[in-house]
């Protein structure tokens, strides 16, 4: 059997084909080193938790190179350099998401009342806040006027973009034939998706202001801004979806005799609404949190107003801006941060419940298309 | 039976023509619009321009005043790009090659929550959070290394300079690159990488060799998008940085961005500083479609082989 004699592997072949390798408990142990180095490291200069973790980081990259590099050779080594790299910038790139939600959790769920949410800020001046924290009672005053504000205002921005938004990339998709003015078209709504919010802003001021007198600001001026940056993401949503609605409805359509118009409006949109549906919500939450152009457009005001086209109007963001920066007493900044964390964590929640709908609206009413 | 049907494909027609003729409308009031923001910042702004040099905040003329904050814009962006480009596409390629296919969709979820949560709140994070956490790490640069001109002490007992808004930047362009770099990685072609895996490549040459090449034009345009929205943010910025004059120093308060200098000055702004005010706006405008068009000219130039757009 001199067959089996050479397929057993030499011990002298096993030796070399696993010579260079480390084995698995190496880079444990080259951790655990590095941790203790960086402890020792980190204690010289004063201890923190922050510089311990980067010490031992650092160290842990350069030590995990060099170690590789005198058993595996030069290109392993550089291979674990990038490896370590690599899950240092995910890891990096974690700690601020981490350290965002962790502190508007911690600073808003205690401002998180039903006073809150359902009062305004009329009437309460910096003596009411100053009396909330000698005496030691609840905060007082709320961002109702806020939610109204945001919810008004977003609603205008929709009512503008939705069909200016779909009738576009309806055109760009169903009639333009890839003309000079539909890759203008697409061009420049690339381009506006880059226009500064800011910018925007001060366009709907500059308008109203020539047409209405200087500092005209109204709900409705915001809505014209928000518009200006929503539009954009709402053609290019709707421009993918209608773009993946198959060739062979429209024929079966075109075939039975209807006519283009009645077959985009009764077959291709409705096949794509779902994922419509989903890109406008997208669009709305974009602009939800938009502060810049509001502070330009809107004012800023203490009471209700529910009159979008008449009035300064506040909305939930510039309510942050507004109690963060010019507290409303000045001697005691605590009750205006509390309200203004709130409203921090009541706008994430309204983001992040906006994506998770059109999450849930583009994954429900997907249609079926037999992939 | 025959009229009725000439009838109702006349009015179907109609009916074509109509909504054909409203949906070009649609398009073409979307140049329309880009056109006015133009034309409306160009026509409020003109007083700027006419006007007495020593009229103008700062009595020397628009583009003195104008020339320390396009600055002070341009290094904030620079700051932010700096920092965000290697961490994002680090966090790309993780996602894309290097975490377990199961975690990865989650994780590009995770990326897009950093994107969803509004810029105020970022500011206000950076105010609170950020900016007392780094007043150590300044006051150590100022001592340690306080030769070199952009760590030149003393430093800020606030912790609000150009560098905490730089990094509160790069902390909110990061997804933007992230996002896209990750889509253009994930379209790089199977078999190029398995080819190379399969000559002996280890990973990290298979992505040298095949992802990034095919992914050059995709990451360049991703960066210049994420520079256009670093140069316009105004929140964080507004709210992070104490402004102040052109220094050179990144630690100390000074410094500020043109965004930040209109969300500040405006709510009280009036005649010729309103018109200051605009015609900095237009002069960010101006940048940011520099930028923007120029990323989508990459982007348009290797269309055929990357999937960018």
């Amino acid at each position: 059997m001199s067959q089996t004699a050479t397929r057993t592997p030499s011990p002298l072949r096993k030796n070399t084909l696993t010579k260079n390798q480390l084995p698995k408990w190496a880079i444990w142990a080259v951790l655990a080193g590095s941790l203790v180095l960086g402890a020792a490291v980190s204690s010289l200069i004063g201890f923190h938790v922050v510089g311990w973790a980067l010490f031992s980081a650092v160290i842990f990259v350069i030590a995990g190179f060099l170690v590789t590099l005198s058993v595996e050779g030069e290109r392993k080594a550089k291979d674990r350099f990038a490896t370590n790299l690599i899950y240092a910038a995910f890891i990096v790139a974690l700690v601020p998401l981490v350290s965002v939600i962790w502190t508007v959790l911690e600073k808003g769920l205690p401002g998180m009342t039903s006073n809150f949410l359902f009062t305004s800020m009329n009437g309460m001046t910096g003596v009411v806040d100053n009396e909330t924290v000698e005496n030691g009672t609840p905060v007082l005053g709320g961002a109702y006027h806020g939610i109204v504000g945001t919810v008004l205002i977003t609603f205008w921005a929709t009512v503008i973009s939705v069909p200016v938004g779909l009738l576009t990339a309806v055109y760009l998709v169903e009639y333009s034939r890839g003309g000079p003015l539909s890759r203008g078209i697409t061009f420049f709504v690339d381009v506006m998706t880059g226009i500064p919010s800011i910018v925007a802003g001060l366009f709907a001021a500059a308008l109203f202001g020539l047409i209405f007198g200087p500092s005209t600001r109204t709900g409705f001026v915001a809505a014209v801004a928000l518009s200006v940056l929503m539009i954009p993401v709402v053609v290019r949503s709707t421009e993918e979806m209608l773009k993946i609605v198959p060739n062979e409805l429209r024929e079966a359509s075109y075939a039975l005799g209807v006519r283009k118009w009645r077959t985009i409006i009764k077959v291709v949109v409705p096949t794509a609404i779902s994922g419509i549906a989903s890109g406008v919500t997208l669009a709305i939450a974009r602009v939800i949190g938009e502060t810049a152009p509001l502070l330009v457009t809107a004012g800023f005001v203490n009471s209700i107003n529910f009159n979008a086209f008449a009035g300064w109007m506040t909305t939930l963001p510039t309510f942050i801006y507004r109690q963060l920066m010019n507290p409303t007493s000045p001697t005691n900044i605590d009750p205006s941060a509390q309200r203004a964390w709130a409203a921090a964590l009541l706008l994430i929640l309204i983001v992040m419940l906006l994506n998770l709908i059109a999450r849930v609206i583009a994954r429900l009413f997907a249609p079926k298309t037999g992939r | 039976m025959s009229n009725t049907l000439t009838e109702s494909g006349s009015r179907g027609r109609a009916g074509d023509k109509v909504f054909s003729g409203i949906a070009l409308f649609a398009g073409c009031l979307i140049l329309f619009v880009l056109f006015c923001v133009a034309v409306f910042l160009l026509w409020q702004a003109l007083p700027t321009f006419t006007a007495d040099p020593a009229e103008i905040t700062g009595g020397s003329g628009f583009w003195t005043y104008i020339w320390p904050i396009v600055i002070g814009t341009l290094i904030a962006a620079a700051i932010a790009l700096l920092i965000a480009t290697p961490i994002s596409i680090g966090v790309a390629l993780f996602i894309s090659h290097y975490a377990p296919r199961k975690l990865s969709q989650g994780l590009g979820y995770v990326i897009d929550l950093l994107a969803a949560i509004p810029s105020v709140v970022y500011g206000a994070w950076g105010m609170t959070v950020l900016a007392p956490a780094l007043v150590g790490p300044y006051v150590w640069l100022a001592e340690n290394a306080g030769w070199i001109p952009i760590f030149a002490g003393p430093a800020s007992q606030t912790g609000k300079t150009m560098l905490t808004a730089g990094i509160v930047l790069s902390v909110m362009v990061l997804p933007i690159i992230t996002s896209l770099s990750r889509e253009i990685f994930l379209q790089t072609p199977k078999l190029h990488e398995e080819a190379a895996l399969a000559m002996g490549a280890t990973r990290w040459e298979m992505i040298r060799m095949t992802v990034f090449p095919f992914a050059r034009a995709g990451i360049i345009s991703a960066i210049m998008l994420g520079l256009g929205r670093a140069l316009g943010e105004t929140m964080a910025v507004a709210m992070v940085l104490s402004g102040g004059g052109l220094i050179a120093s990144l630690i100390k308060s000074g410094n500020q961005t043109i965004a930040a200098e209109i969300a500040l000055n405006f709510p009280e702004a009036f005649g010729l500083r309103l018109a200051e005010l605009i015609a900095a706006g237009l002069v960010l405008f101006v940048i940011t479609l520099a930028v923007n068009m120029i990323a989508r000219w990459i982007v348009s130039r290797h269309k055929e082989f990357s999937g960018a757009n």
